[in-house]
């Protein structure tokens, strides 16, 4: 019998909240989350609104609970675009040498040059501000971190000798950088993309507070966050929830990814 | 018997206590000044973490459950921190086995060298300056003076063990602890290093604790041999002794596990199976081009083995992995059975499936992600006749054969030991039947005795198969045992070739009798033990 981890167990379960607060909060939510309600306006957290009503009178638990969708998607569509598109410049750049190598890992350096979230900018001005665009700006952003790490994996597993062995027993270099070294790539790439997750997360909140995310009155944790700051004097509740909510989420998915890459490791599987 | 006792080891235990296990049980040893003594055993013997034991390096969770350990008259175990730094390094000299390791690369070897002694002694500057040089060129450093400016890297393995020999030995401390000091280096250069290490101890009189797997390199340095067996001392004795009449069977088992040659075998002529016909390789291009084969020629004849010795850089592991499909020569042919070989012709699948490898490193050689079973029937996805059950009758075929057994198919890897996993790459190279194996350096990271199984497995094979068998290797004991003819390569080019006993008895080249110095002889003894007669260089 397998005994999971402190990491997994606490990780699992704030992933799972969240997981669990968007796939509700996508069919049902207390309120109508874009209703307005002028005489609720800024209420504090009650029976009524556990967790208060916003500047327009809009319940914020429902508007939690809608945003965790429209982040987790965003989140979950750039980790995927990232990870492909990283993964496979990565491997090829690793496993080819030579002057593809060298031009692929130009082209990385001078991505890495810029900060994400500079580069998603830039990016977000070419694909217009919403939900494909930022999808897409932080998946292209994000790529070379990813290709960065696969390339120096597949580096090292290159000079293993398990490599030649499948050289040497006739397979193609395809079969080879399939069968043999992406499997190996796993678990570094696991536990990139989970935090990479928490990333993007982050990111998306980052843009919408800079207005570039998300257009309102759609909420996304980032954008609610934003349209708190004017009343964190009055209704401090209004920033300090989306913001708690971020925090968690991120904590758990590092906790996760942790807890993920021990699982991942044939090392720790099939152990006595 | 009258010298002073420096070193007192009583009933030592050392383990882990969080899960109870003990590494080293109840080890007692004495060793007087100028003493040399060697500890032998297996890896997971417990040899290193007795002497780390010594010097207070016990790595984290090891620690001592009881016994003492008295150093000049004071037990190790009252010491302060501060009074066991000050022993460490004036007191105890201790060498690593890695010498890539074991020095800092970022400073300079003049720097590194008087660290200790800016530490230990009461010398100035200059005097400093002049012990490092004198110490430099004692231990055979060329040029002392550009030596103490230049870095770690800047010297080969050989000539950074020296310098790290030549740290220890600055201090003149009175207990040198070498552990496994030349297990990284290949056979001649490890013969020159001990020479070396040997000569220093003589000459200041300093007790040596030699600890290694290899029997007769402890045999020729010490004077008393303990041999370790899972953390208990088997059996001490006097060397010489203990070699010519073992009493206990552990080491009656690591002598026997001591390669000797077996009966010359007739290989009956015939067309060779492979030839290499002027093989030239150069790594890099242009004028930074370092040229590793310079023209080689080479014969396998089917159903024999071929042993390639030389020294690292020799070219010998380029040569095989270019036989092996592995690296494009520059210039020169390959031909098998009478045909070239040729990526591109269509004879190559046939090439492919004929000619199998195994590597050195069994840690590394396997995928890590998969198990046994699809380890072994990976190059028989290219059989493409073959119906899936086939497949896997094959696959505990092989497992039977190299002495796994079926129900080793579903474990990975890393649940193998280390001799194991060589049996699991020795039944993934012999899966589909080939006509030339490729053995490169396949028995160098074993311990002793499994080292010994794998070499007797491997020859019982090809007896049974008829492979051929190109056996790359450094280690002229192994050859000895296994060969049946002998090719030794120094640097790029054949320096002379021929059966075994020739090459063993008859050398004419001197790189190869300075080869074959590095190598004992082995008699019988009347003691059921062996005599080592060493040949001259």
């Amino acid at each position: 019998m397998k005994t999971l981890s402190a990491n997994a167990m606490v990780g699992g379960l704030f992933v799972g909240a969240f997981v669990i607060a968007a796939c509700i909060g996508s069919v049902w939510t207390p309120y109508d989350p874009m209703a307005l309600d002028m005489k609720a306006r800024l209420a504090g957290p009650s029976i009524q609104h556990l967790l208060g009503a916003d500047e327009f009178g809009r319940d914020v638990l429902s508007r939690l609970m809608l945003g965790a969708s429209a982040s987790g998607i965003v989140s979950l569509a750039t980790v995927a675009i990232a990870t492909i598109l990283g993964t496979a410049l990565g491997s090829i750049s690793g496993y080819l040498g030579g002057w593809t190598d060298r031009v692929l890992v130009a082209v990385t350096n001078a991505l890495l040059a810029f900060p994400g979230i500079l580069l998603a900018l830039g990016l977000l001005a070419i694909f217009g501000a919403n939900k494909y665009g930022i999808v897409l700006a932080l998946g292209i952003a994000y790529t070379p971190s990813v290709a960065r790490i696969v390339r120096g994996t597949v580096l090292s597993l290159r000079e293993r000798e398990f490599i030649d062995a499948s050289r040497v027993s006739g397979d193609s270099e395809m079969y080879t950088l399939l069968r043999h070294i992406l499997p190996n790539c796993l678990a570094p790439l696991t536990v990139l993309s989970t935090s990479m997750f928490g990333w993007t997360l982050l990111s998306e909140s980052a843009l919408s507070f800079l207005g570039l995310g998300v257009p309102p009155p759609a909420p996304t944790w980032g954008n609610m966050l934003a349209a708190a700051r004017p009343y964190l004097a009055q209704a401090a509740w209004l920033a300090i929830f989306p913001g708690l909510c971020i925090s968690i989420v991120l904590l758990g998915i590092n906790l996760l990814g942790d807890a993920l890459r021990d699982r991942l490791d044939p090392k720790m599987r099939g152990m006595q | 018997m009258n010298t002073p006792t420096l070193l007192t080891v009583d009933r030592l235990v050392l383990g882990a206590t969080a899960v109870a296990t003990q590494v080293v049980s109840g080890v007692s040893l004495t060793l007087r000044r100028g003493e040399r003594i060697g500890i032998v055993g297996e890896s997971g013997s417990g040899k290193s973490m007795l002497m780390r034991a010594v010097i207070g390096l016990l790595p984290a969770g090891i620690s001592k459950l009881g016994g003492s350990v008295r150093f000049e008259d004071r037990d190790m175990g009252d010491l302060q921190p501060e009074d066991l730094r000050k022993l460490r390094g004036k007191g105890i000299g201790l060498i690593f086995q890695e010498p890539m390791t074991s020095l800092n690369p970022a400073l300079t070897i003049g720097r590194q060298l008087e660290e200790g002694l800016a530490l230990h002694t009461a010398m100035d500057a200059n005097e400093r300056q002049a012990a490092i040089l004198a110490m430099l060129r004692r231990v055979g450093i060329a040029d002392p003076d550009a030596a103490v400016r230049a870095f770690p890297h800047e010297f080969s393995g050989g000539m950074r063990q020296r310098i790290m020999i030549a740290s220890v030995m600055l201090l003149e401390p009175a207990l040198l602890i070498a552990d496994e000091p030349t297990t990284a280096l290949d056979a001649v250069v490890q013969r020159e290093v001990l020479e070396l290490l040997h000569a220093l101890v003589e000459e200041k009189g300093t007790a040596m604790v030699l600890i290694s797997h290899d029997m007769a390199m402890v045999a020729q340095y010490t004077d008393r041999v303990l041999v370790m067996q899972k953390g208990v001392c088997v059996e001490e004795g006097a060397t010489s002794e203990l070699l010519r009449a073992p009493r206990h069977e552990y080491t009656r088992k690591l002598l026997s596990a001591l390669p000797r040659r077996a009966p010359a075998r007739a290989v009956a002529p015939s067309a060779p199976l492979a030839s290499v016909r002027n093989m030239k390789l150069a790594y890099g291009s242009g004028s930074s081009a370092k040229a590793v084969l310079h023209g080689i020629d080479l014969d396998i004849h089917p159903g024999e083995i071929v042993a390639l010795v030389g020294g690292s850089g020799s070219g010998k592991t380029t040569l095989g992995r270019i036989i092996a499909g592995l690296l494009q020569p520059n210039e020169g042919t390959l031909t098998f059975r009478g045909q070239a070989v040729n990526r591109k012709s269509g004879g190559y699948a046939d090439y492919r499936a004929n000619c199998q490898m195994v590597f050195q490193d069994p840690y590394s050689s396997l995928d890590p992600r998969m198990r046994v079973r699809e380890i072994v029937a990976a190059p028989l996805r290219h059989e493409k006749s073959m119906r899936s059950a086939e497949r896997r009758q094959r696959v505990d075929e092989v497992l039977s054969e190299v002495g796994l057994g079926p129900q080793f198919a579903d474990r990975f890897p890393h649940q193998l030991s280390g001799g194991q996993r060589q049996r699991v790459a020795i039944a993934r190279a012999l899966a589909r039947r080939p006509d030339l194996v490729i053995a490169d350096e396949a028995v160098s990271a074993l311990d002793m005795t499994v080292k010994a199984q794998i070499l007797k497995l491997l020859s019982q094979l090809q007896e049974q198969q008829g492979f051929a068998c190109l056996f790359i290797s450094h280690d002229l004991g192994v050859v000895e045992q296994i060969a049946d003819r002998v090719v030794v390569m120094h640097r790029g080019v054949i320096e002379e070739q021929g059966s075994r006993d020739e090459i063993f008895d008859r050398p004419t080249s001197s790189y190869t009798k300075k080869l074959l110095s590095a190598v004992p002889m082995l008699t019988p003894a009347d003691g059921g033990g062996i005599d080592l007669v060493w040949r001259a260089a």
